[in-house]
């Protein structure tokens, strides 16, 4: 993984609230056994015309948004579904973070595993952005992960919350899994302590098996 | 002394493999691991890349449901599967259950089926358990008394990995019902009635107990159709706390502990349930004896109405964001503000999914349409949760009653509830759903859902409209 640091995006924003995972990525794209697709699948009820030409309507496809690595969002963003291929999605596309009031619970721990940061900022904040990037297409936001706040152009800085462990792999380009192959001690402690009271290659003798 | 706890504090605390601090992550292990073909063949390729096995293939279990057509059988017993990216990513999960030893429930088993059915029905969930999947509705399991919460891929691989999570403590949230069911009122109302009330986000950050006299009167299958839907109000996972009910149903099914050590479990299982005194962070409450079937108009969970009530006006909406989301969604739906949505035509009904596809969720169908026939503008779809479900309802004669109103007897699987294989809710179409997700599209590009329990549902088909089910009930 690539750390992430530091970087600036082009904002596009999707002022909608309880954007769920059924609109992020559709169910026939997650038909796939890798990542595939997926970025073109982004939004694609509200991207595709039925005959499959660009919505010109469609923020996302207005040639002043080409090019867009921050999305701005409402409420609630990612519910629904714990599809991982909703932060893959938005990542295959291109998007590096969303900034939202508020952030679904599995969305959100989704997105910081693979490094598409979710962003939270009170009301009066995703307004002004919504605003900003609706008058100017062009609009850069920069965001600090380090010093967790974003920077919008005039200087003005808004700080966020970010779970510490996650920011730091995030920022070392580690992946959470080593930390827990790290734990194989205590694991094996916990094992001993703690038998487990199924076996599902087991099954009772009077069951029907596979 | 220690201070009371929850059912949640004691679940939680029992699982603790490495304790949270300020430097690092809390750990917890995991007793279940539920997998589908969905979710993990990315998290498989990366155990592959990486040299790693599956830690604990005895406490893993593999089910195929999500794209699995549900097609009756041929004469030679197969159900084909006609779509080959379906078929590839269902025969990647069998390479990979063999590959790693996990046990697999595969089409065609007769233990198949949707992962959150099969699961409780063989006697795997149990009380004080941690269980998870990659699938949201993982809080079903919470009805046991277990914590059960839906992870994404990258989670499955920690899971497949090491046999546990990096998780930070949720909070509490009481959910409590009191009261009575009324006739015609079913526990899916319930849950309707709970995520109308506080929102699609009313839950996020907390872990529902759900608990009043309502609760504890529910049986188990109706205790899971509650907890399935915690997901829906936000909630990261919804528990109910064990008793007799709960041992009850776990007694005796195959996976279920035997004999000494069967004794040793109830003896926990009596342990676990909320003390006296113990403190939530957070309360909501439902009164039971008020409540009237619920039915959805929108395109979120949260967009519920008792089924007598005129759909909302923007007059109702609190502040310019739902308003804006009231006006698309009533665009999407086709509907207007202020009218009712009793005697709203309707073109199909879906009876099944991991909310509702049990064998009382049957029954209550069977029943209602037993020696009446389904309007001729419906298309009715009769989804059992499971193979066993199926072959349960068969020997009860179920499939029967569904053929002979003109409704569809079809094979085990999530099916129409997200359409994922052919069973779709064609564009424009209305349909009466007992699944758990009216989102813009879920039931096919399109589709307009209303969500309701397994009687209204019944009661629409014979009527082929919006119908509350209190005025059929003899």
């Amino acid at each position: 993984m690539e750390p992430v640091k530091t970087f600036a995006g082009k904002a596009v924003a999707l002022p909608i609230d309880n954007i769920d995972t059924d609109q992020v990525i559709p169910a026939k794209y997650l038909k796939v056994t890798d990542k595939s697709g997926l970025g073109e699948g982004l939004f694609s009820v509200w991207r595709y015309n039925e005959d499959g030409s660009p919505n010109p309507d469609f923020v996302l496809n207005r040639p002043e948004c080409a090019g867009a690595t921050i999305l701005v969002a409402g409420r609630n963003f990612g519910s629904g579904s714990s599809r991982e291929h909703a932060p893959w999605a938005l990542q295959d596309y291109g998007f590096k973070a969303v900034i939202a009031p508020s952030f679904a619970d599995i969305f959100r721990g989704n997105a910081l595993k693979i490094g598409l940061l979710p962003i939270a900022v009170d009301e009066e904040v995703y307004h002004q952005l919504v605003s900003m990037c609706e008058e100017d297409p062009s609009t850069t936001i920069t965001i600090d992960l380090p010093n967790q706040k974003i920077v919008l152009e005039g200087n003005q800085e808004i700080g966020f919350n970010i779970d510490p462990f996650a920011k730091h792999c995030l920022m070392e380009g580690v992946d959470q899994l080593g930390f827990l192959l790290k734990e194989k001690d205590n694991v094996l402690s916990f094992e001993a302590k703690n038998p487990s009271r199924i076996n599902t290659l087991a099954p009772a003798a009077n069951a029907c098996i596979y | 002394m220690t201070a009371p706890q929850t059912l949640f504090d004691k679940v939680w605390n029992a699982h603790i493999v490495r304790p949270q601090t300020a430097e690092t992550p809390g750990v917890i292990y995991i007793d279940l691991h539920l997998i589908h073909e969905v979710t993990s063949p990315q998290a498989f390729t990366q155990l592959r890349e990486k040299g790693l096995k599956v830690r604990r293939p005895d406490l893993t279990l593999a089910t195929m449901d999500h794209s699995t057509p549900t097609t009756p059988r041929n004469e030679l017993g197969i159900i084909p599967v006609l779509d080959p990216v379906a078929a590839n990513q269902l025969n990647q999960l069998e390479k990979n259950c063999a590959e790693f030893g996990i046990p697999l429930f595969k089409l065609g088993s007769e233990n198949q089926g949707i992962v959150h059915i099969i699961g409780p029905e063989q006697g795997l969930t149990q009380p004080g358990m941690t269980i998870v999947c990659g699938d949201s509705h993982t809080s079903t399991h919470g009805a046991f008394g277990a914590l059960a919460f839906g992870i994404g891929t990258s989670e499955v691989a920690h899971v497949l990995a090491t046999q546990c999570l990096i998780q930070n403590r949720p909070k509490t949230c009481a959910v409590r019902v009191d009261g009575t069911l009324r006739p015609g009122v079913t526990a899916k109302d319930i849950i309707l009635g709970i995520i109308a009330k506080y929102g699609t986000g009313g839950g996020t950050g907390y872990v529902f107990e759900y608990m009043g006299s309502a609760i504890r009167a529910l049986s188990m299958e109706e205790r899971m159709t509650i907890c399935n839907m915690s997901i829906e109000g936000g909630a990261r996972a919804g528990m109910i706390a064990p008793d007799d009910t709960t041992i009850n149903y776990i007694a005796g099914r195959p996976f279920a502990p035997q004999g000494e050590a069967w004794e040793r479990a109830v003896a926990y299982w009596r342990t676990l349930p909320t003390d006296e005194g113990a403190v939530f962070d957070h309360e909501m409450t439902l009164n039971a004896d008020e409540l009237v079937p619920m039915i959805t108009y929108g395109t979120n969970p949260g967009m519920g109405i008792p089924i007598d009530k005129p759909v909302p006006t923007f007059d109702d909406m609190p502040d310019a964001g739902s308003r804006q989301e009231l006006d698309k969604a009533l665009k999407y739906m086709e509907l207007e503000p202020g009218k009712p949505l009793l005697g709203h035509k309707i073109d199909m009904v879906f009876i099944g999914s991991c909310t509702n596809g049990r064998i009382s969720d049957l029954r209550q169908a069977a029943n209602f349409l037993k020696g009446r026939k389904i309007a001729d503008n419906v298309r009715v779809m009769v989804v059992p949760g499971s193979q066993r479900v199926r072959a349960q309802a068969e020997k009860e004669g179920l499939d029967k009653i569904f053929k002979e109103a003109g409704a569809e007897w079809r094979e085990a699987g999530c099916s129409a509830c997200l359409a994922m294989n052919d069973d779709k809710v064609p564009p424009g179409k209305y349909a009466v759903s007992t699944s758990n997700r009216n989102f813009v599209g879920r039931q096919g590009p399109g589709a307009r859902t209303f969500l309701a329990s397994p009687l209204t549902a019944a009661a629409s088909a014979v009527t082929g409209k919006v119908t509350d089910p209190r005025t059929m009930l003899s």
